[in-house]
């Protein structure tokens, strides 16, 4: 009996729920509803009311929370990508959620697939990404923000060193200068960071590291939506490991434990492999293995497929 | 619509290219072939013309073109023969290298085009010059006219007719606020004008005028020195009535000491496939004599026929 208590708390506690084990215990307890009645008693899940036991309304909240990851996973991967990053931005400006998303978004997508979420926004939501962001984002970094959305980055290789080399010691320099004024709103910073290309930024943030000793990415550490941009222009694979890694933390909200199966998806088909190799450098674990032990059921089987086990 | 007139059945491709080949050939050119036959097919016929040429004679119809014209005809045909994106990208490229306020291509490009031909110029302006249009024009302005300018150029504006009439309102009246504290760079007046749709835009000006009683453009006349102020009307009538806009740039190019060929040429080159038959219209309106005659009177030579052979006659 204590190990189908045992079943039954594990299956509900992590990220997804185990289908199959519980359905094992349905199946095991049918006609025996003193079984339930014990399993209720026994479990946090429920108090006691009177003459019976209730059940906890977060409970029920995060249950149904929980079946749903599986299902998320389902109709976000079965979506086309454009849409996808246009109902995720749309979300974040009309709920309030974190704008990283909108930085992770506008920064570690190709030129074209974020040309892409642009126009499935005009289809979906008739209005343009940037009217909507310039328009809902009454923080300070609104130029930033508007400026990341709107970019059509030139793809190719070619980089001019001499360029790369002085806007490396503007950034620095608006960096120094952070007492005066804010760095998210420097209009320098601003158009180095939403105009130049991911390689010449590469190569920018490449001469930072040599003129100043630090990488930009520490500089910026303070700096909360400049800190994002950076990382992820830089090196998105670190972000999204990061990003991965804070969903199976013990403080991880809401919206982090969502981030899980954002990265996973929007990922998978792309630098998949590359995240796994890098967050396996950055936290000595195979992202595999912390998958199997965070999440559950249907949900875990999907990470893990989509992850390339 | 478009003012170009084509014969009844047109040559192949191949066919064009032989009598073009025929045209640069021996002693000086036949300009007149050139121009009956480029000024007279539309844009898709004139991109085959250009591969086919390429595939048979070896050599890039444009370097072809290059060696035998000269001037201003020169550049008519250069400009009229490459695709509207790319045209569009070796303006703003131009322009931007040696960009002063006064300058008004990049706001024509930004604001006279739908949201993918814009974007079409800016996949061309990549492909040709290695850099994003958005960098240079930030590289290359300052001040305001950088805030103003980037985002301008770097919008995808909704292309629905949908009009939110609150929004419309509430934004006229910002737009007066701050027009009124003579705050005209002010983060409010840019996110208006460079990310709203047309529609609303066209909404929010109507509203401004029944609201205040003059219409936008009076109330930014304010100041008649001051540039930044000169580019928002410019920016407002663009995307108010494109055609009396442009109308105004080719008055202006024709009435100037001496012709200013160059905006002559490009508006002209641009618009001819596509709204051309407005803005002739609005010009006989405005100037009591036809585009046809004006651009006759003021222009000679091959570049005035082949002007006149792309804006049509009097009765087209």
């Amino acid at each position: 009996m204590a190990e189908e208590h045992e079943a039954l708390t594990s299956a509900f506690s992590g990220l997804g729920v185990d289908e199959s084990s519980l359905l094992t215990v349905i199946t095991k307890w049918r006609k025996q509803p003193e079984k339930r009645r014990g399993f209720r008693s026994s479990s946090p899940f429920f108090k006691p009311h009177g003459s019976f036991e209730r059940c906890e309304d977060d409970f029920v909240r995060s249950l149904k929370v929980e079946f749903a990851r599986f299902k998320n996973v389902t109709v976000l991967w079965a979506m086309h990508p454009w849409e996808r990053d246009a109902r995720w931005i749309h979300h974040v400006l009309h709920k309030a959620h974190p704008f990283n998303i909108i930085v992770e978004i506008a920064c570690t997508r190709s030129s074209d697939e974020l040309l892409g979420a642009r126009k499935a926004y005009h289809a979906l939501f008739h209005h343009s990404i940037e009217e909507d962001v310039a328009y809902r984002v009454k923080e300070n970094y609104c130029s930033l923000l508007v400026g990341l959305v709107s970019a059509y980055r030139y793809e190719g290789s070619r980089v001019d060193e001499d360029i790369a080399k002085s806007e490396a010691k503007a950034l620095g320099h608006a960096i120094k200068n952070a007492g005066t004024k804010d760095p998210v709103e420097n209009y320098e910073v601003i158009r180095i960071l939403t105009t130049r290309s991911k390689t010449h930024l590469k190569e920018t943030f490449r001469h930072y590291s040599g003129i100043y000793g630090q990488s930009i990415e520490q500089d910026f550490a303070d700096e909360s939506c400049l800190g994002e941009t950076v990382r992820c222009l830089g090196s998105s694979a670190s972000y999204f490991s990061k990003v991965i890694d804070k969903a199976f933390g013990e403080e991880a909200d809401k919206n982090a434990k969502d981030a899980l199966t954002r990265v996973v998806v929007s990922r998978s088909d792309v630098d998949m492999e590359e995240i796994k190799a890098v967050y396996e450098k950055q936290y000595k674990a195979k992202l595999e293995d912390k998958i199997v032990k965070n999440t559950r059921g249907n949900y875990r089987d999907a990470l893990l497929s989509l992850v390339g086990m | 619509m478009s003012t170009l007139t084509f014969p009844g059945s047109l040559p192949s491709p191949a066919d064009d290219c032989e009598q073009l080949h025929k045209a640069f050939q021996g002693w000086g050119t036949n300009e007149g072939l050139i121009i009956s036959v480029l000024a007279h097919r539309p844009a898709a016929h004139r991109r085959e013309i250009r591969r086919a040429y390429a595939e048979i004679y070896g050599e890039d119809l444009l370097k072809a073109l290059d060696k035998e014209l000269t001037r201003d005809f020169e550049r008519a045909v250069l400009l009229w023969v490459l695709d509207a994106a790319e045209r569009d990208a070796v303006l703003a490229n131009e322009v931007v290298r040696k960009w002063s306020p006064g300058n008004r291509v990049l706001i024509e490009i930004a604001v006279a085009r739908t949201a993918d031909e814009l974007f079409a110029a800016k996949r061309a302006y990549q492909a040709r010059f290695k850099r994003s249009l958005e960098e240079d024009v930030a590289a290359h302005t300052n001040g305001d006219f950088r805030k103003l300018l980037v985002p301008l150029v770097s919008s995808y504006r909704y292309e629905g007719s949908e009009v939110n009439a609150s929004l419309a309102k509430s934004e006229a009246k910002m737009l007066h606020e701050k027009i009124k504290g003579k705050d005209y760079n002010h983060e409010e007046v840019i996110r208006i004008l460079t990310t709203r749709s047309k529609a609303q835009l066209l909404a929010t000006f109507n509203d401004y005028k029944n609201q205040f009683g003059n219409p936008i453009n009076k109330d930014l006349k304010s100041d008649p020195k001051n540039e930044f102020l000169s580019v928002l009307r410019a920016i407002i009538r663009c995307i108010t009535c494109p055609e009396r806009y442009l109308e105004k740039v080719i008055r202006l190019a024709i009435n100037k000491m001496g012709t200013d060929e160059g905006s002559l040429t490009r508006v002209i080159t641009t618009r001819a496939e596509v709204d051309m038959k407005q803005i002739k219209e609005l010009y006989h309106k405005r100037n009591s004599v036809t585009l046809y005659r004006a651009v006759k009177k003021d222009t000679t030579g091959d570049y005035e026929d082949f002007l006149l052979a792309l804006i049509g006659h009097d009765d087209a």
